[in-house]
């Protein structure tokens, strides 16, 4: 099928995989992997990589499954996500490049970051999932497809109205954008629920300067798995976000935006310094 | 023709205790186990009658529910296997793709086959949605996982020489060399259950029974897409042993006996549903498409009267479910004709899956309905001539 209709989405191959691709700015190259869920689906006119392109050249995937582009068979979990996207950075040549991720697309940041940092300047993971905290009875995360999409949106936005979708007056293609966000999150993360239990004793391998955002009225992650998380990178800071849950790219894009650039931009001076 | 008494051995106990849900998360402690034993006792017993009756015995599984205590459906096969003498056995179904262990699942039903000598009738089948929230295993990969479950144990029934390996995304074995190995040869007849005419062509191609639920009178359509798959793989047209049918049955000395049991056993498809609202539609489940249509409140009814109206099969009423070929309920001449009329309608139907008995249907009752049925309806069912298979191709 076509691609989205905003003009600054363009398809290309990547390892023989079809991407479709959100490319807007210029400046040093900004990796945004989106999240997981319908309620925080991705889409072709984020404000957030509107607010990020003043500052960078960002470079926004759609994972394949989640819009028009279908999986190839074979990719069925997020390690497949993170060389794809090793694969696109390369295929791009992109250096020295920023890598942001959402929820899900903080896992899967994650899971590029323990692998290489070759290309990657520094790291931010807003709400992160894919390491386990609790104990084998004590889950981190409720289970999303065990209840109402109305208890999603209260535990996932700060403004509960932002993140309810209004259905009725949806276009097809986006109704048809939040059933296969919902499918493909399911393909890569049903079991184990939103983790990968390798994760956790791997995050020592990241070698760059790294943030976990949190926006502070998530009930998806909790503010501990958030610090939980920075604290096995090392060096990690932790900053909260106010007036947001779980997606602040979309309830706060341009704090989101500033919080990101303010990181780069304080990184980059530390590091010449 | 063949009848097979189908009963979920329920807990209808605990069907007014529940909030919104009878499945998945309904509370054990509802059941009483001692209550429990009693009903299973009971629900073998009627099993037992109806092997002397001369019917076929149908079970299944469900897990976490009231509404069905079958919870491994071995356990109960193997019972059946050794408390009946010549009932057909036919588990409907194993739900393959909801299972990590398929050699487990092919040890199981050889063995079963073996000790009721040779009366296993293997029937593999998805499950319903809210099996995923127990079974955890993806959903996405719900269908590919049902057929290579399928491959699997098929192979392992017909290979004897050799143990064989399997290396796949979804199932690892080194050494595969099941004992015993099944009675009947090369395996169990094998059956599936579809609502979607692509999946009944791929039943045809393979050959194997398809049975169908609640489609009444909307049933044909599948029917003819099985005959067409069938036929492809370069073979007559399919007889009626194909093809099986689940209804519900009431039979009374008086019409209005028979409707009072026809109340009583609509108890099935009136909780069946009760559960809670996400656990019904798994990510993955449905195609992407389906779900649109569903977000925009656009239904996709299945079950139809002869005449093309829609009935809902949770909610119809005695009558309305007489009509869509879902129940067939009335004095055992009555009961005959709607039976015989639907196969009719279906161009040949030989196997008969009767639930004639659900919900609180007491103990005295069931033996009544399965008693008339078993020495008025059923010897003259297996005497019908099935419309022949190859007018029924002609008529498409």
């Amino acid at each position: 099928m076509a691609a989205a209709s905003a003009e600054n989405i363009h398809t290309i191959q990547v390892n023989g995989i079809d991407l479709d691709i959100n490319e807007q700015g210029s400046g040093a190259p900004l990796l945004f992997l989106h999240p997981g869920h319908p309620l925080g689906r991705f889409a072709p006119n984020e404000p957030a990589l509107a607010a990020l392109a003043k500052s960078f050249r960002v470079v926004a995937p759609t994972h394949p499954g989640f819009g028009h582009v279908d999986a190839p068979d074979w990719m069925t979990n997020i390690d497949d996500l993170a060389y794809l996207y090793l694969d696109l950075l390369e295929a791009l040549d992109l250096k020295d490049t920023v890598l942001v991720g959402a929820s899900l697309g903080g896992w899967i940041a994650a899971e590029i970051a323990v692998k290489s940092t070759v290309r990657l300047s520094c790291l931010a993971l807003a709400n992160p999932v894919g390491i386990k905290v609790g104990d084998r009875e004590t889950r981190d995360f409720v289970d999303i497809y065990g209840i109402f999409d109305k208890e999603i949106a209260e535990r996932a936005y700060a403004d509960p109205a932002i993140g309810t979708p209004d259905i009725p007056n949806l276009s097809e293609d986006k109704l048809f954008h939040m059933a296969r966000s919902r499918e493909a999150t399911a393909r890569y993360a049903w079991s184990p629920y939103l983790h990968n239990p390798k994760l956790k004793s791997r995050l020592h391998r990241i070698d760059i300067p790294t943030r976990v955002l949190f926006g502070e009225a998530d009930r998806i992650t909790r503010e501990g798995y958030c610090r939980a998380y920075a604290d096995c990178i090392p060096g990690a800071q932790f900053t909260t976000m106010k007036g947001a849950g779980h997606f602040p790219h979309k309830e706060t894009p341009d704090a989101f935006a500033q919080a990101v650039s303010a990181f780069v931009v304080g990184k980059e001076k530390e590091l010449v310094s | 023709m063949r009848v097979f008494q189908f009963t979920e051995q329920p807990y209808p106990d605990a069907w007014d205790k529940h909030e919104g849900s009878l499945r998945v998360n309904l509370p054990n402690k509802l059941l009483d186990p001692l209550h429990a034993a009693n009903l299973f006792h009971r629900y073998y017993d009627e099993w037992q009658l109806s092997d002397e009756l001369g019917l076929d015995i149908m079970v299944n599984e469900h897990h976490q529910t009231a509404t069905c205590m079958s919870a491994a459906c071995v356990v109960t096969l193997a019972i059946l296997s050794r408390i009946t003498k010549r009932a057909r056995l036919l588990v409907l179904g194993y739900p393959v793709s909801n299972r990590p262990d398929p050699l487990r699942a092919a040890e199981e039903l050889a063995t079963i086959d073996v000790i009721s000598r040779g009366r296993l009738e293997m029937g593999f089948v998805k499950g319903v949605p809210q099996e995923v929230a127990v079974a955890n295993l993806n959903p996405v990969f719900q269908n590919e996982r049902f057929w290579e479950s399928h491959d699997f144990i098929i192979k392992a029934m017909t290979s004897h020489d050799e143990p064989f390996n399997w290396e796949s995304e979804n199932f690892h074995y080194r050494h595969v060399n099941i004992w015993p190995r099944p009675y009947q040869q090369p395996h169990p007849p094998v059956w599936s259950t579809t609502g979607s005419p692509t999946t009944a062509e791929k039943l045809g191609r393979y050959g194997y029974v398809m049975a169908n639920l609640g489609t009444g009178y909307g049933t044909r359509p599948l029917y003819d897409a099985y005959r067409k798959g069938y036929m492809a793989a370069g073979r007559e047209a399919p007889g009626p042993d194909r093809f099986a049918y689940l209804g519900f049955v009431a039979v009374g000395n008086t019409e209005a006996e028979a409707r009072r049991l026809g109340e009583l056993v609509l108890a099935y498809p009136r909780t069946s549903g009760i559960v809670h609202p996400p656990f019904r539609n798994p990510p993955g489940f449905l195609p992407a498409s389906v779900n649109v249509q569903m977000m925009k409140g656009v239904g996709r009814p299945r079950t139809y009267t002869k005449d093309g109206q829609v009935i809902n099969m949770r909610e119809g009423g005695v009558q309305a479910l007489i009509d869509a070929g879902v129940l067939f309920c009335g004095t055992p001449d009555q009961v005959y004709d709607q039976i015989t009329d639907f196969i009719e309608h279906c161009g040949g139907m030989g196997n008969l899956l009767m639930m004639g008995h659900a919900g609180g249907m007491s103990h005295e009752d069931t033996v009544s309905n399965l008693t008339l049925f078993g020495k008025e309806v059923l010897p003259r069912l297996k005497e019908f001539r099935q419309p022949d298979a190859a007018a029924a191709v002609a008529a498409e």
